[in-house]
This record gives C-alpha cells, structure tokens and sequence, in this order.
C-alpha cells in the first residue's frame, strides 16, 4: 500500500535549533537505531506499536523481519546476535506481544546474548489501571534482563536507546527491554544522535589484576598435567585466537562447554570436545585428573559439574570470568580472575612468555587425545542395528561430512537431537553452532537459524530438530519463505519427545508419561503448504543422498528423518539421578 | 548471621524493586529495610539487614553491584559503625500510671508524642539492643501498636562517606 499522506511525513521532520531535526519520538527510536549501525529488526505490530510502525514505514535503512509469533522475533534476533556478534533488535507491541518475548529474553539472559527489546506500552496517563493490552514488562522481565528502562519523557529516548546498546554489547553481554509507552512515542523531540554514555555505576572490568594473572601464570607453569575449560565467554570476548596461543603455549588440552562449542577448533589435537553431564567421557575424564585447571569464560554449571562437591577433586582451579559473580558462585576457584577473556589471556601469554622452560606435557596430551579416540559414544558405534528407521549415528557422520564441505552455520532445538549434535557434529569455528544452553527452549533452532542466515547470507544455515521442539515455533516457518531465506531443516522424527522418554525409562521405570506425540503433522506436507520444499526418508540406503539433496537445494527444504524411539542419548546421569540403570542405550 | 548492607542507588523510581526483587529472588529473607535519599539527591542509601551465611552475603553483594542502578554496596557487618532506629510505641495506659512511662521516657531519652485517654504514643530512636529493652518494659503495660523504620547505618570517621 503506497503511502498517501505526505503532508505527515513534512511535519514529522522539520529543522529545529542547533542542527537538531525535529520528529516524534517513534522516529526518534528509529533514527538512533539506526545511528547504532542496526541493519535487521524482528517484530510484529500492534495498537500500541503503530507509532513504530509508522515511521519504520520511513526508514530505508532497516530492515524489518515480520515474523508469525513475537517468541520467534526473540530467538531470530538471538539468532542474529549468536551469528554475528551484533547485538539482536526486537520490536513488538505491549501486553500479549510483550509476554510472548518472554522465553525469548530468558534464553538470551541465560546465554549472555546481546538483545534490545523495544515494547509498545499504553499511554503513561492510563499505566497502573489494567488498561487494554497493559502489562508491566519492565516488572515481569526483571529477574531476566541486564537492564530495563520505561520511558517517561520522550527527551530521553535517543540517550535510553544509547545507553541500552552500551550495557547489552559491553562487559557480559545480555538482554535489555525498553518499554516505550504510546505518547512517549508520539511526543515530539528535537533529534540529535546520543554519543556519550554517563553511567557511573556501570563500568566492567577488562584488564586482569596483575598480581592475580601472576598467580595464575605460576601455577600454570608448574603444572604437570594443565587443562583449559573454556565457555561462551571465549565466543562473546572474540578470545578464539588467543585461546589457541595460549593452548600451544601450555600445551594443554582443551575442553568446551556446550556455549564453548566451537570456540576452540574440535579437529585440533588438543580439542577434547564438549565436557559434562552430555558431554564427552574422555573429557570429563581428563577434567578429573588435571591438576591445574584453567577455566575461562565458564560459569561452572551444573551440565558442566554434574554434583559439584565431585567435581575435579585434586585439581587448582583458575577462574577467568568478566562477571565477578560468577566467581565462586558455583565452584571457588583458587585463583579468580576478574577481567575480560581475551585481555586477560593477552596477559597470561605475556607472563608465561616470561617463564623458564614449562614441563613436558606430552605424556598428558597423548593420553588424553588416546582417550579421546576411543571414546565413541555407544549410539555411534559403526554398524549398530537400530529396531526401526534411521541410525542417529548416520544421520550425523553424514550431516559431518556435508558440512564440512561448506561454510555453516548449526543451529538445534532442545533435546535428544541437540545432544547428538553436540556431541557428534565437528564445529572448528565460534558463533558456528548456536544452540539454548542455559534455558534448554525448544523452539529455539529456526527462528535461530532465520536470525542466523538473515546475518550471514553467505553461509549455510542448518537447524538440527527434533520433531516435538519444530512444532513450538513452526510457524516461523513462513518468515522464511517470506524473506527468501534457504535454511535447512533436519527433523529427528522419533514420533515423540525423546529426550523425555529417555528419561521416564532411566528414572521412572519406563513409565512414558504424554512423551509420545500422536498426530504429528505430515511434515513434508508442512513444508510444501509453507512453500518449502519436504522430503522423507526413513531407509539407511536412502539418507545420504537425502541429506545431500537438502543441502544443496536452492531455497528453504525441510528433511524429515525417521529415527528409532528407543535410541538414546549418552549420559553420564547416574550419578546426578542416582538411578541404577545403564546409561547410554542399551542394546 | 545478620548482616548489615548499605547500598547507594539510583534515586529513581523501581530501584528498590529491582534491589529487593534480587535478593528474593536468590532466596534470602529481609530482615529489616530502611531507604532514604542521600545528601547528593540523585542518590539513595539502602540499608539492608539480611540473614545469611558469609559465602552467601559475598553473592548477593556482587549481584548487586551488577544492577546497573547500584552505585556502590558496603558490607558493614564487621564495621565500626553507628545503628539507628526510630520506633513507635502506642502503650496502654491509665492517667493514674502515665507518670511512670513519662519517667522511663525520660531515662531513654524518648519523646511522648500524642497522649490519648487510655494510651501513650512514644517515639524513640536507638539502636537495637535499646529499643528492644524499651519493648520490654512497656510489654507490662500492654502494647497496642509498634511501627518501626527499620535500621539506617553508618560507618564511623571518615573512612567511608
């Protein structure tokens, strides 16, 4: 629809005093968005966002991405962040639109995602009287933002947004609502861009304590048997090719976290891959004989730990984080490390380049790449017969190779196919698999990849699912098509909610409880109806060239992949479960 | 044990909440609360006693110091430091017995502030230990009503503003 009143755009701009331009607040939001170098915003309008709207309306240099649900605006805009490094922007009215974003900010609060979330609110005369659409998401997001604001004077939109980008992309990264009401948005302003951040209360350690990275370096140079445990903080610090440096020049090895997963190369020598509770056994094994463990950019939960009074028992813990409450929240480090990664391992590097000769630690990391190679999770064991469909194993050394072959980029949903995933897929580079670790939000994996291929056009975009977690978020689905963006979608078709399943059988007698989804959708015909192209495969003979074709077709394909129900996933949860059965899948 | 927190915020409106929010949230019982603006009037000062153990005291310290609003969080536990506080007490009483509250007032340095037919208001200020030996004491009396602040706190000299 073209727009017809031009007479309102001439009277939203007009020259004020002092160069500032004159405008409403709502185009006041969007020219500082603009200003912060923003290209994409996700968002769905409605009443008490049509100020918004109206003048994105204007706006040449945004992008707006119309999703299907404002939860999948959240998680594209996580997605976008996850993948490129630049802080997410989400746009949504108040009331339900806003409560929809909510497990969206959670997941990014979680993950330490860079978000702004930008609320419509009702007009600031009516907030308080339980006005259409009112509900106060600056009170309901506080246990998970970094920061919120409600903007009472239109005055102070331009310095809130500025403010907003500092503190979400600064220190460690998270989420920030700015809830905007009605006649903030309509007010008028004179708008001159906010350059300068006055936020005495808020100023993040960089730099390491010297005497602290001097302890640290001491005890790294008398270690016989050193490991790195490093998380997303790696990723968020842009740290990879220091970590590397510094894991040459210890000549440990090193273990991710599940946010960690990429941030070291999983196909160098010293990768020990991801650690914990579904991580690899090799490496948790090393954890628990290393005598000095380096851990960077990790917060020591309990995925990683498992029962933390257990955890590396005879091990000095060095703890490098950017967030002093994340020191010894969880596990009391002997040495703690405020600063940001990638300074503070400049300065470690520094320090040991210092030291006399470092122990021999080949010994060490023989054994633990030995370790390493044997540690084949039961379900990828070659040639394991499944009762029925597709062996996991299969799909992902497939899935491997394909991806090997390109530039990609994973994104999951959240069960039994994540897991596998982590386990089995090779990532060498960060922001490469984007996965929720901290919330575990299914319907997370395709706005993800939306955001993720909307941010790096040139690579390939994959969302491992399963088939419960596609239908939390399947509407998104049409953002895709609408945008022309070629995501891939693998569903891990095991006609229920694996994970789950898995679980009621360790832990509760294979008692399935609702773990098994009746009626699911005819998924290729999902796909078409969304003007996707949908494939099935349930033969082994067939899954290779299957998998092939997805990749290779030009737009958005879904390949629904039927699985064995009783395939399962490695754990170590026996011990966190005190169950008494096997863990892995037994035959 | 009890420990006593001064924090200077932001004097903005939904600073206490997010303080307040934070400390539920991570699972520990207020104490007492007592909030007032500074003699800089962009900040408040919020002190905070809470029950909790050394380790615990340490997290919600650094939790605070991540709100953006929060400009700075002493623990002044193990501090040289003053204790305030002001209470309300409206006790029972006849005319026949209002002299001997008027002298324990006296003792205590407390002021009567509204005198009623069969009641006395009193209001004191002190710190704990003091209020609570003047509850005692009108306790015999019979007490109607108690309102209190909550304890305000600061460090002693001049090493801590």
């Amino acid at each position: 629809m073209e727009r017809t009143d031009e007479k309102a755009q001439v009277a939203a701009f007009a020259d004020a005093p002092g160069g500032a331009i004159r405008m409403n607040g709502a185009h006041a939001i969007i020219r500082s968005l603009e200003d912060e170098g923003v290209s994409y915003l996700f968002g769905y309008p409605g009443g008490q966002a049509l100020a918004l709207y109206d003048a994105l309306y204007d706006s040449r240099k945004l992008t707006h991405i119309l999703v299907r649900h404002e939860q999948g605006a959240v998680h594209a805009a996580d997605g976008y962040a996850r993948a490129t490094g630049k802080p997410g922007i989400a746009i949504v009215t108040s009331g339900p639109g806003a409560t929809n974003t909510i497990t969206g900010i959670a997941c990014a609060y979680m993950d330490s995602v860079p978000l702004i979330v930008i609320t419509g609110q009702v007009e600031t005369s009516v907030i308080g009287t339980d006005a259409f659409q009112e509900t106060d998401i600056t009170g309901v997001t506080l246990p998970i933002t970094k920061h919120s604001y409600l903007v009472k004077d239109t005055q102070d939109l331009p310095r809130v947004i500025h403010e907003a980008f500092h503190i979400a992309t600064t220190g460690r990264p998270g989420p920030v609502v700015i809830d905007v009401p009605s006649d903030i948005a309509a007010g008028s302003i004179d708008y001159r861009p906010c350059t300068t951040i006055e936020l005495p209360s808020y100023k993040p350690t960089i730099k390491g304590n010297a005497r602290q990275v001097k302890q640290a370096a001491d005890l790294l140079v008398h270690a016989q048997r050193p490991l790195l445990l490093v998380g997303g903080g790696i990723v968020a610090s842009g740290a990879t090719d220091r970590l590397r440096m510094l894991a040459s020049c210890l000549h440990a090895p090193v273990a991710t976290t599940l946010m960690g997963k990429g941030a070291f190369p999983e196909d160098d020598a010293r990768a020990l891959g991801v650690a914990g509770v579904y991580g690899r056994p090799s490496a948790n094994a090393a954890i628990a004989d290393a005598d000095v463990i380096l851990a960077i950019g990790v917060r020591f939960s309990d995925r990683v730990t498992g029962p933390v009074e257990g955890f590396a028992p005879d091990a000095h813990i060095i703890h490098i984080d950017i967030d002093p409450a994340e020191i010894g929240k969880n596990v009391v480090p002997e040495v703690p490390i405020v600063g940001d990664a990638d300074t503070v391992i400049g300065q470690l590097i520094e320090r040991l380049g210092k030291a006399a000769d470092m122990p021999d630690t080949s010994d060490w990391l023989r054994g633990a790449a030995e370790l390493r190679a044997q540690d084949v999770p039961p379900c990828f064991v070659d040639g394991r017969a499944v009762r029925a469909g597709i062996a996991v194993h299969q799909v992902m050394r497939t899935l491997n190779g394909l991806l090997a072959e390109r530039e990609s980029i994973v994104t999951t949903e959240v069960g039994q196919h994540q897991m596998w995933a982590s386990q089995f897929l090779t990532r060498s580079q960060p922001r490469t698999f984007l996965t929720s670790g901290g919330l575990g939000a299914m319907g997370f994996g395709l706005p993800a990849a939306i955001g993720a291929q909307l941010g790096c056009p040139d690579r390939s975009v994959v969302c491992v699912a399963g088939d419960g977690s596609i239908q939390m978020n399947v509407q998104e689905m049409a953002t895709a098509t609408a945008n022309g963006l070629p995501i891939k979608v693998i569903v891990l078709d095991n006609a229920g909610l694996g994970m789950v399943r898995q679980l009621q059988e360790e832990t509760y007698g294979s008692r399935y409880s609702q773990t098994v989804l009746p009626a699911c959708p005819d998924f290729v015909k999902l796909a078409e109806a969304y003007g996707w192209q949908g494939a099935r495969v349930s033969d082994a003979d067939a899954l290779d060239d299957a998998l092939a074709r997805l990749l290779a077709s030009e737009g958005p394909a879904l390949l629904d992949v039927v699985i064995d129900p009783d395939e399962f996933v490695f754990s170590q949860m026996e011990e966190a479960y005190a169950s008494d059965s096997d863990t892995g899948r037994k035959e | 044990m009890l420990y006593t927190l001064s924090i200077l915020v932001d004097n903005q409106a939904g600073v206490l909440t997010r303080v307040t929010s934070l400390i539920a949230r991570r699972g520990f019982n207020i104490e007492s609360l007592a909030v007032g603006v500074t003699e800089n009037p962009t900040l408040s000062r919020i002190t905070l006693v809470v029950d909790a153990d050394a380790r615990s005291v340490e997290q919600i310290s650094k939790q605070l110091n991540k709100l953006i609003n929060v400009h700075k969080v002493s623990d002044l536990t193990d501090e040289s430091r003053t204790d305030r506080e002001l209470a309300l007490f409206k006790v029972s009483t006849t005319p026949e017995r209002r002299h001997e509250i008027i002298e324990m007032c006296d003792v205590f340095r407390a002021n009567i502030v509204d005198v009623g037919r069969n009641t006395l208001t009193i209001e004191a200020t002190g710190d704990e230990s003091k209020l609570a030996a003047m509850e005692g004491l009108f306790r015999e009396y019979g007490i109607r009503e108690v309102a209190r602040t909550g304890r305000i706190s600061l460090a002693r000299g001049g090493a801590r503003d």
